[in-house]
């Protein structure tokens, strides 16, 4: 029996970045942009001057009514009673036994209304955990009508500013506004994946070519560049962020993954609480670090890491760090050998190449938080 | 235009060869480092290491992916380029000029007429796409 192939999914803006010279790759079951130019060149841009990001294939689920607050409480670890309308949380949706179903961000958009952005690999897995009988609120898959577009970088504010409707210096790191950005209403999120000061703009898919268009022309004084998926990926890297199937899955829980902070078990109960309080309890063995590669060698997910020749552990993600110059990489090792400074080896074909562990984030966030 | 230049020899895995005597030197394509991007690292056999044609010898890396190179012919590795492990950014700027990898002392001159020519090569990444 052979498969059938699925066809890659597509966002609004596919033709856009294939006529923009874009190398295309399947990721997540879409078809995306992996660069255009090259990624050391597209990642410079996003940490110098400002990059435009297509991640229309994050998905979206709004959930709205009576049973809103109540349904977000019990599905994330985080506590969204926090939440003023108008922010937005970083959170994660854990299975009974710990193990994290998705990361995700969660948007407070009026009383009883909102919105959690997931992994576009997860949106089918997500929707299904979200909606699974008696969980309560109403639910709705907004993913194929919402486009979504990330501006980052040093240039961004600017940038975005001159073409919205409103006042977006005033909006704060993990707040967001709703108003028109070159005439196509956005929620303007000042929120990103980069480490670099920032804006996520959700605009209805129909008019994200629009806005596309619009934030490349303004921006072509500031430099700026369309950024593809392999330099998202290095951004990412520099900052120690997380990503979901390679450093966090269900077999890993919030406290090894260093994601303790957006679990909240004094706000009552929550899928994955009673599980995640024990391994608190007990001390977790082993942890999510970053570490330097002494020499240039370049530690990929799934190779091992090693003490003296045993193995202690496993790199999650690893790459060359534009920014820095130096390979860098995240893994789970054993809990002893996690502090900053400890001495490892990765096994990279048969060899072992040393390494150490970092302080992290690697580079320093340019996040506009006060 | 793909840049496949007409003297040298190809093989199905993108790496080019170019007879200098009873030697060959050795290194990736431009289509190869192109489809890599940005190469960060490459690891190279040392100098004296016997090599088989259509074995890896070496290992090069871009910022998303490990790639194995083969060796289009059989022989001893008599000269390496030293300048790799530094600027490995050669690679892309330059495939079949600063950025070649080994000369190889062949053993068996006769696998030469194996390889591709330009033509064939030309057609076989236009087929892929390009």
């Amino acid at each position: 029996m052979t498969d059938t192939p699925v066809p890659l999914k597509r966002t609004p803006l596919r033709d856009v970045h294939a006529a923009a010279g874009a190398k295309m790759v399947p990721f997540g079951g879409w078809d995306m942009p992996v660069q255009y130019t090259g990624i050391i060149e597209e990642h410079r841009c996003v940490r110098s001057a400002v990059g435009l990001f297509d991640i229309s294939h994050m998905g979206e689920f709004e959930v709205r009514g009576p049973g809103a607050l109540a349904a977000v409480q019990t599905l994330t670890t985080n506590d969204a009673s926090t939440l003023a309308i108008g922010q937005v949380q970083y959170s994660l949706l854990c299975y009974p036994e710990g193990g994290i179903v998705d990361d995700l961000t969660l948007y407070r958009l009026a009383e009883d209304h909102y919105m959690l952005t997931v992994n576009a690999s997860n949106i089918d897995k997500d929707w299904a955990w979200v909606t699974e009988g008696g969980r309560g609120g109403g639910w709705t898959n907004v993913s194929a009508e919402t486009g979504l577009l990330a501006v980052q970088g040093p240039k961004a504010e600017a940038l975005v500013q001159r073409l919205a409707d409103r006042d977006v210096t005033r909006v704060l790191y993990y707040q967001f506004a709703q108003g028109a950005v070159a005439g196509v209403p956005c929620l303007i999120s000042r929120t990103g994946y980069t480490g670099e000061d920032g804006f996520e703009l959700y605009a209805p898919a129909a008019q994200l070519e629009t806005l596309w268009h619009a934030l490349m022309g303004a921006g072509k004084g500031d430099g700026i560049q369309p950024i593809g998926l392999g330099a998202r990926d290095t951004l990412r890297l520099e900052m120690k962020f997380a990503l979901y199937g390679n450093d966090i899955d269900e077999t890993t829980n919030p406290l090894e993954a260093g994601l303790g902070w957006v679990v909240k078990p004094a706000k009552g109960e929550f899928i994955g609480r009673a599980a995640i309080e024990a391994m608190r309890a007990a001390g977790v063995t082993r942890k999510l670090v970053g570490f330097e590669m002494a020499e240039r060698a370049v530690a990929r997910h799934g190779y091992r890491l090693l003490k003296a020749g045993d193995p202690v552990g496993v790199v999650t993600s690893g790459s060359f760090s534009p920014s820095l110059e130096r390979c860098i990489g995240m893994g789970y090792v054993r809990a002893d050998l996690a502090p900053v400074g400890a001495e490892l080896d990765v096994d990279i074909r048969g060899q072992a190449h040393r390494a150490r562990v970092a302080k992290t984030p690697f580079v320093p966030s340019h996040a506009k938080k006060t | 235009m793909a840049n496949v230049p007409g003297e040298l020899r190809y093989t199905k895995e993108h790496e080019w060869a170019k007879l200098e005597g009873d030697k060959a030197r050795v290194g990736i394509t431009a289509f190869a480092q192109e489809q890599l991007g940005d190469v960060v690292f490459v690891e190279l056999p040392k100098v004296g290491a016997k090599i088989t044609a259509m074995k890896t010898f070496g290992v090069v890396e871009s910022v998303k992916a490990v790639s194995d190179l083969f060796a289009p012919l059989s022989g001893e590795v008599v000269e390496i380029n030293a300048e790799l492990p530094k600027k490995p950014e050669v690679v892309n700027a330059d495939p079949y000029g600063q950025g070649w990898m080994i000369v190889i002392k062949l053993s068996n001159a006769k696998e030469w007429d194996g390889l591709m020519p330009a033509g064939d090569y030309g057609k076989l990444i236009a087929a892929a796409g390009h």
